[in-house]
């Protein structure tokens, strides 16, 4: 565990180089090797909330066999609680594009896109006109690497990544079975990176500071920085850098108004931790992973109504493509809503919570496997509220 | 309502007729019209060579793309937990009242439509709503007063 644990870090929001893409200037002076080598050293996690290497990703879809290859940049941002993404963009869109174009040099594309949730439709002039900033640049720096936006419409599912291939193709936003992987064939079924939007800005980062010096940051599993979204009850809501590796109590210490009963770690998809755990947790790759959603609850909140939200949203987000999560999310808030009024015994909550399990092991992607994160947590640990 | 043959094509001209242009052509034609007819997705179907099926598996997959007559500002307020925490449920009764409609329903001049939303990504200044594509957080009874007698006046 780090010493100074909430250290404010003002790496990705930090100011721009002077000259505009001069980072990305000078990373494109160096071979590809380089580039890949300070990124594996970096130890640099994919910031959507997976925490796959991304090196390892980039060489995959650099030596994966074909000419065509694509980089994508997730800005699906969906998941309750987060909202990191929109001021990443909102602020310092310069610095995505350029991990995103150090991308295509690296793996050998010609083509970006950026897929951007339909909700945030209002930030497209703006980011438009950073783009044809970003264009007139390559012309000068003599990079062939297009990014162009495209939108979504308002489904939580395309966040996933063969669920957004799936969309932006022009179809229903259904996953796909895995493997293949988009290393191998993403976008149009071509080699592929597809990453989070902040994990870009990252890149970026490791490229200015060198990874020995970005590598200070966090723990040995979670390297960096981490852009957090906090929300709920807590007295300064908004978003915060910090280190990976920081105890849960210090967190709450921090932004909770002192009277927390339970933090929710990585949105609807994620896990509720309660006041009792608050110490032993570590919030990274090597405790509870988060792709940065806070979420403070204080003790007048009724956990019931919280999960029963929750069960709401993946209800109406399941894409109904296979049976456990169709069938799992609807007879999972059918069951809490009985229990709750008595119509069923409090015993059946323990077959509600076989059939989470279940879901986990036998739903198609990541949505219908992580009902269970939240589902089991909560009735786990505030047990009689979901009775009384 | 512009007409869905001439602003099909028009759509299809600025974003191609491959199978990939379908999402930017359907959401093209809800900014312009509100809403895809039955009518539009046939059109669009023919413009890019595909199923009527397809456009309409495809069109009524996402919940921005609506296949029913909508009012000329979309009023969607978020249901998610944090502005449902910090008074969701007053804003859509203000809405409700000023309004004289409930959620999902449109207003009989067609001028607005009020729905409920999944997390619209303003946890930390909820409540939230979009109006057509523009967000608004920190929403009081008295700020919703004030932004949607604006609207009425438009």
């Amino acid at each position: 565990m780090s010493d100074q644990t909430l250290k404010r870090v003002d790496l990705i929001f930090g100011e721009y180089s002077n000259e505009k893409y001069k980072v990305l200037a000078t990373t494109l002076a160096r071979t590809n090797e380089d580039i890949l080598k300070d990124i594996l050293e970096s130890g640099l996690r994919g910031r959507g909330g997976a925490g796959f290497p991304t090196a390892m990703k980039w060489k995959f879809t650099a030596e994966a066999p074909g000419d065509e290859k694509y980089v994508v940049c997730n800005a699906d941002e969906g998941e309750p609680g987060t909202f990191k993404d929109r001021e990443i963009l909102l602020r310092v869109p310069r610095k995505v594009f350029s991990g995103m174009a150090i991308c295509g040099r690296v793996i050998g594309a010609t083509k970006g896109l950026m897929y951007l949730r339909g909700e945030y439709k209002f930030m497209v002039p703006e980011l438009e006109k950073e783009l044809d900033i970003y264009h007139e640049h390559m012309k000068e720096l003599g990079l062939n690497f297009q990014i162009e936006i495209r939108m979504g419409s308002g489904a939580y599912i395309c966040g996933e990544e063969s669920a957004l291939f799936e969309s932006m193709e022009g179809g229903r936003g259904e996953p796909r079975n895995k493997p293949p992987y988009p290393t191998t064939s993403g976008f149009m079924k071509k080699p592929t990176v597809i990453n989070n939007v902040e994990t870009f800005v990252n890149v970026l980062m490791i490229m200015r500071l060198g990874p020995d010096q970005y590598k200070k940051l966090g723990t040995t599993d979670s390297r960096g920085s981490k852009v957090f979204s906090v929300s709920g009850d807590t007295p300064i809501p908004g978003i915060y850098e910090l280190e990976l590796g920081m105890p849960l109590d210090r967190f709450v210490e921090e932004f909770g108004d002192g009277d927390t009963k339970a933090v929710q770690v990585g949105g609807a998809s994620g896990f509720c931790v309660p006041r009792k755990k608050f110490k032993d947790t570590v919030i990274g790759f090597e405790g509870v992973p988060t792709g940065g959603s806070m979420m403070i609850f204080n003790s007048s909140r009724s956990m019931y109504n919280v999960l029963h939200n929750y069960l709401e949203f993946f209800e109406e987000e399941s894409c109904g493509q296979c049976t456990p999560c169709r069938v799992g999310c609807q007879q999972l808030l059918k069951g809490i809503v009985a229990v709750k009024k008595g119509e069923k015994k409090a015993a059946y909550l323990d077959q509600l919570m076989k059939l989470s399990e279940s879901m986990k092991i036998t739903a198609k992607c990541g949505l219908g496997q992580s009902v269970a994160n939240s589902f089991s947590s909560i009735v786990n640990n505030f047990k009689e509220e979901m009775i009384y | 309502m512009t007409d869905c043959k001439s602003l099909v094509r028009e759509l299809a001209d600025k974003y191609g007729r491959e199978r990939a242009s379908l999402l930017p052509i359907l959401q093209g034609v809800v900014a312009r019209n509100k809403y895809l007819s039955d009518t539009c997705m046939t059109d669009i179907a023919k413009e890019l060579d595909l199923s009527a099926a397809q456009v309409y598996g495809t069109a009524t997959f996402y919940s921005f793309l609506d296949i029913e007559p909508r009012g000329e500002y979309v009023v969607r307020v978020c249901k998610t937990i944090t502005c449902d925490m910090h008074g969701k449920k007053t804003i859509v009764q203000t809405l409700e009242d000023m309004l004289k409609i409930k959620v999902g329903e449109t207003t009989p001049n067609k001028k607005f439509t009020l729905l409920e939303t999944n997390c619209l990504g303003w946890c930390h200044e909820g409540p939230a709503m979009l109006i057509n594509d523009t967000p608004y957080s920190g929403l009081t009874t008295e700020k919703v007063h004030d932004i949607i007698s604006e609207f009425i006046k438009k």
